[in-house]
């Protein structure tokens, strides 16, 4: 089983970013950049299925500016087998990058597609979903297990009620919640390995998709500031605060 | 035009969102809803909300019907519609972008405000920013953050059009887990007791249910208390949880991570119990009290349950 995982390069979920004051976007000038963390989680699924010799090679793909070679090296010291870049500065739209990335698996042929449920940056959770319909496999969003059974996958997705666990035949496409393993943090020699694993970089324009945005951004703006209220001293002021919350919410509804 | 909402609903249950749905659609065009999957003509019956003319039932062979299968059909009916919108659900993000992609439209997802019918407000960077789109696409597909919306009350009967059942699709549904417990929808309560890793254990996280039903309220969790196992995934709040916005939000042992903060920043009223006071979720409560959750819990519940 050949598998191609996603990763993308977006601003450190632990950068608390801002907004521009001029409303044309967030600021993200020197804000540590490093690989989505769902996208993590993605690549260490597929580099333990290797491991377990379910998978035979693990191709790892990011696309993005020239600096996203940082998030393949990661991925490439974490166990996976060869890279490649889609290079382009422009901020494409999540239907664009899909069909982008249909390209790829036409090109690649992997037997599964492993991405993270949603990028940190744009919150999107689009691609993994828009590539399974373009490609018409069947898809497992949210995952929380995954294992390997012949020809199918078992799955079990995090949902509004509980859990789910489903099988569906391969080629699938499967997005990663963080509850589907702990990433593994790449020891320094694997690291020093990874820059001589191949990395091959190919320009967006090249495969023939149109790449422009079809929304307009009119103004990126922050959230309402939240004002800190009093400390209390005890647990009865407490209390009586909100059982005067707790009585003008009944007196609402 | 019109606009084909998608209803909500699990293991045959119709779920809160739905009503929500039918506000955020309110104004725009004549609204017609879609119930799909096992039982849906019994869900139908619930499903008379005001606002709406008609309602498209296509039973199914499972409970929550797959992405496939349901897209299937969607892309069928889309030729009639300005808009479809679902909700930002495990239903609705697991069907829409895939629909999108098939009729190729960009979709807008998680939206908090319908501004104008091509004009949309959506949270980006775990709530940190909003981003104000337009777009000429000739259909607008969206998801919606129904939390932010009120229920739209039930209406008079409307006609019933039965539609071809869903085709089933390539994935097979093994075991649903639904949750134990039995407290109200955590999107939709206008009370959520929410707890973290403070906590300590599966035993001591129990207390802080006792609390939520002593307060009428759903209980929530951080990740770090899921992940523990001292809460079941769908408590969870947050960037990658539920997104509450209830009346009062009380955060008890939970630092307010920015990924937490993302999932309820929307509540009203937003109450602190934490030993730190410089827990950023102290520095968002609109009141706090320091101090150990141990003693205090069992003094809140012994408060509420007598009142
Ligand atoms: C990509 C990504 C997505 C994430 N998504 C989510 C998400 O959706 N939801 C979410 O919640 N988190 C999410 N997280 C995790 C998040 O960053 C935090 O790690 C998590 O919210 C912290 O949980 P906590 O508040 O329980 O624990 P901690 O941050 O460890 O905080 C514990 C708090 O308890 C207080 N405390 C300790 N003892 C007591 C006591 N005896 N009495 C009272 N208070 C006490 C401490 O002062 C502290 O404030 C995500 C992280 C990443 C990287």
């Amino acid at each position: 089983m050949k598998i191609l995982v996603t990763a993308k390069r977006v601003v450190d979920h632990a950068v608390r970013i801002r907004v521009r004051p001029d409303g044309t976007g967030v600021d993200k000038t020197n804000a540590r950049m490093s690989m989505n963390p769902f996208d993590r989680h993605a690549v260490e699924a597929a580099v333990a299925l290797k491991e377990a010799g379910r998978a035979s090679e693990v191709v790892v793909l990011s696309i993005g500016p020239k600096a996203a070679t940082d998030v393949i090296l990661t991925a490439l010291a974490m166990g996976a087998d060869r890279g490649v870049l889609i290079e382009t500065d422009a901020a494409l739209e999540t239907l664009a990058i899909a069909r982008l990335l249909a390209k790829v698996v036409a090109e690649e042929q992997p037997d599964l597609v492993l991405l993270g449920k949603q990028a940190v940056d744009d919150d999107a959770s689009h691609v993994g979903q828009m590539l399974a319909a373009l490609l018409d496999w069947p898809q497992a969003t949210f995952a929380s297990a995954l294992s390997v059974d012949g020809a199918a996958l078992e799955v079990t997705r995090e949902v509004d009620f509980g859990r789910l666990t489903q099988r569906l035949p391969l080629p699938a496409v499967v997005t990663a919640d963080l509850r589907l393993n702990t990433p593994r943090n790449a020891a320094l020699p694997m690291v020093m390995k990874a820059r001589q694993k191949p990395l091959a970089v190919r320009a967006a324009a090249e495969f023939g998709v149109d790449l422009a945005p079809r929304l307009i951004i009119e103004k990126v703006t922050p959230p309402a500031e939240r004002q800190q209220g009093p400390i209390l001293q005890s647990v009865d002021e407490l209390v009586a605060r909100l059982r005067a919350d707790l009585a003008s919410i009944e007196g609402m509804t | 035009m019109s606009v084909l909402i998608l209803a909500d609903h699990d293991l045959g249950q119709l779920s809160p969102s739905t009503a929500r749905l039918v506000t955020a659609a309110q104004g725009l065009g004549d609204l017609h809803l879609l119930v799909a999957g096992q039982g849906a003509s019994a869900l139908a019956a619930a499903a008379h909300f005001a606002g709406v003319s008609k309602i498209l039932v296509a039973e199914g062979p499972d409970a929550l019907p797959t992405a496939d299968s349901l897209r299937a059909a969607l892309v069928a009916l889309a030729p009639g519609y300005s808009h479809i919108i679902a909700a930002s659900s495990s239903l609705g993000r697991d069907v829409i972008p895939g629909l999108a992609a098939r009729l190729g439209v960009m979709p807008v997802t998680d939206v908090v405000e319908i501004v104008a019918p091509n004009r949309f407000v959506r949270p980006i960077y775990a709530g940190n920013a909003f981003e104000h789109l337009s777009s000429s696409e000739p259909l607008h597909i969206l998801t919606v953050r129904t939390s932010v919306f009120t229920p739209a009350p039930l209406g008079a009967a409307v006609p019933v059009e039965t539609l071809a059942p869903l085709a089933p699709g390539r994935v097979t549904t093994l075991r649903a887990e639904r949750s134990a417990g039995d407290f109200p929808d955590l999107t939709s309560a206008a009370v959520v007791v929410s707890g973290g890793i403070a906590f300590g254990s599966v035993e001591k996280f129990a207390a802080l249910g006792d609390l939520a039903t002593a307060l009428g309220g759903a209980v929530g969790a951080t990740r770090a208390a899921v992940d523990a196992g001292y809460a079941p995934n769908d408590w969870q709040v947050g960037q990658t949880g539920k997104i509450v916005a209830p009346d009062l939000y009380i955060g008890i042992g939970v630092s307010g991570a920015l990924q937490h903060l993302a999932g309820m920043q929307g509540a009203k009223r937003i109450v602190a119990i934490n030993t730190d006071p410089e827990a950023p979720l102290v520095k968002v409560a609109d009141y706090a009290l320091i101090g150990d959750l141990v003693e205090i819990v069992p003094q809140l519940i012994a408060a509420f349950r007598k009142a």
